[in-house]
């Protein structure tokens, strides 16, 4: 299934396209995530911004992992700042991406986050004032939308429209799953696992998990 | 403090308790007690209709066990269950000579020690979502300036009651939505566990899982955590043979 289809592009999809708008940037994307952990991208401007957002799930590390944890808009107005210490992973597969600024903002219930709107430019700088406000309102309308879509779908379902996750995820989670099983690990450490050789080998963790569940790969006590 | 400083207090404390995270019980027990401090009246109480229109007592100024009473007894008839009902605000000057209009509210209101009352409508978007009940220790009505105070008390009641349904309302999807997003996760890894412990494919495992479930009336979610925290060996899976019915 493609994560965004033209005609289907859901409306979270919408609220992205609307940000890069309103605030002239060059892509956003919405993730779900739970405890920390993306659980899906609802909304994308396209597939460029998916791998960036998805790279801070290979990574473990990245602007909207530190919104969600911190619960505050994190910043970074120059990805290519050679003295950057944060996420030195993410910030050089960013710019390799064309991604030079990042801006991510936390989807907050009261005390509770349910993902982040992560807003994305091609050229260094920071945003305004009033550019920062319109992206805090931008998480709010993000907020009402998600939760007025999931408050129609069923007690266990998740709404369609906020599940464009694309099949490679699922194999991400399967290849955990069968790691677990190959190692006699906890399911954590096993994503740890994955994660580690897909950052080693320098690919996708979606191409790792691929040769996994293919059981082209099989991971090796150490 | 004057009275008119202490009104202003009282309200700037609501506004201030409605912003951070709030205990709408305790709320509507601090709605009650200031009600007795700032108007003339002995007890006071929250009356809050439930789904079913049913009024139940939410707090009250006192835990005086006949007070409580007073509040309970008015699913038929009593100045609460008609203030409820027709959206006005409802009085008795005198409880002693109302018996006939509420045979069961009036004498026990006096027996309780009480000789007026006052039910006044908490309303919200032009819906009556319940009554703030005040009994007075002596005959007669509210003084005229305290009517708006006691209008206002009950505003402020029910919007405290709708703020707190509201926050909890967007809680329950939140929750839901994380549950959701959360099972998908953990069905796939099941899947993967299960697919190598067995050396069967994904699609097989996946079957097997669904198989399960569907012959023990379970959710799948729910097997698929079963499995991963152990609690569900593989030995249940071994193959997709339905389990004997009544199983």
């Amino acid at each position: 299934m493609a994560a965004v289809d033209g005609d289907a592009a859901s409306v979270i999809d919408r609220v992205c396209m609307a940000a890069t708008r309103v605030l002239s940037l060059n892509g956003a994307g919405l993730s779900l995530m739970v405890d920390g952990e993306l659980r899906g991208t609802a909304g994308a401007t396209g597939p460029g911004i998916e791998v960036i957002q998805e790279l801070q799930l290979t990574l473990g590390q990245g602007p909207c992992v530190d919104a969600w944890r911190t619960g505050v808009p994190v910043t970074e107005p120059d990805l290519a700042e050679p003295a950057l210490l944060r996420w030195p992973a993410f910030a050089q597969a960013a710019v390799a991406e064309g991604v030079r600024a990042v801006f991510a903002f936390p989807l907050r219930v009261g005390a509770i986050r349910i993902g982040v709107l992560a807003l994305y430019r091609d050229g260094e700088g920071g945003l305004n004032a009033d550019e920062f406000a319109d992206g805090l309102v931008l998480a709010e309308v993000a907020v009402h939308l998600v939760l007025g879509l999931q408050a129609g779908a069923g007690p266990d379902a998740l709404h369609a429209l906020l599940s464009t996750q694309p099949a490679h995820w699922a194999e991400v989670h399967q290849a955990t799953g069968m790691i677990s099983a190959q190692l006699g690990v906890s399911l954590d450490e096993a994503f740890v696992r994955l994660r580690a050789v897909s950052f080693a080998e320098n690919r996708q963790l979606r191409e790792v998990a691929g040769d996994v569940v293919a059981r082209r790969l099989r991971l090796e006590r150490p | 403090m004057v009275r008119e400083q202490r009104i202003v207090a009282t309200f700037v404390e609501f506004a201030d308790t409605l912003i951070a995270d709030f205990d709408v019980v305790e709320f509507l027990h601090r709605v009650s007690e200031r009600c007795v401090e700032l108007l003339d009246c002995a007890e006071a109480g929250v009356l809050v209709a439930d789904v079913a229109g049913v009024l139940r007592p939410m707090a009250s100024s006192s835990e005086r066990t006949e007070a409580l009473e007073l509040l309970q007894t008015q699913n038929d008839e009593g100045p609460c269950f008609e203030c409820y009902h027709n959206g006005r605000t409802v009085l008795s000057e005198d409880l002693a000579a109302d018996a006939d209009r509420w045979p069961v509210f009036a004498p026990a209101a006096v027996r309780a020690g009480f000789a007026s009352v006052h039910a006044v409508p908490m309303r919200a978007h032009g819906q009556t979502i319940g009554a703030l009940n005040l009994f007075r220790s002596h005959t007669g009505r509210l003084a005229e300036p305290d009517v708006p105070v006691s209008q206002g008390m009950a505003d402020i009641a029910a919007i405290g009651l709708l703020n707190e349904r509201q926050a909890r309302e967007s809680h329950d999807t939140v929750s839901q939505l994380q549950l959701a997003l959360q099972s998908r996760v953990v069905i796939e890894q099941a899947k993967g566990l299960l697919a190598e412990r067995l050396q069967v494919s994904m699609d097989e495992a996946f079957a097997r899982l669904r198989s399960y479930a569907r012959g023990h009336r379970r959710r799948l979610s729910d097997v698929a955590n079963e499995l991963i925290e152990g609690r569900l060996g593989d030995d249940a899976f071994t193959s997709t043979a339905q389990p004997r019915s009544g199983d």
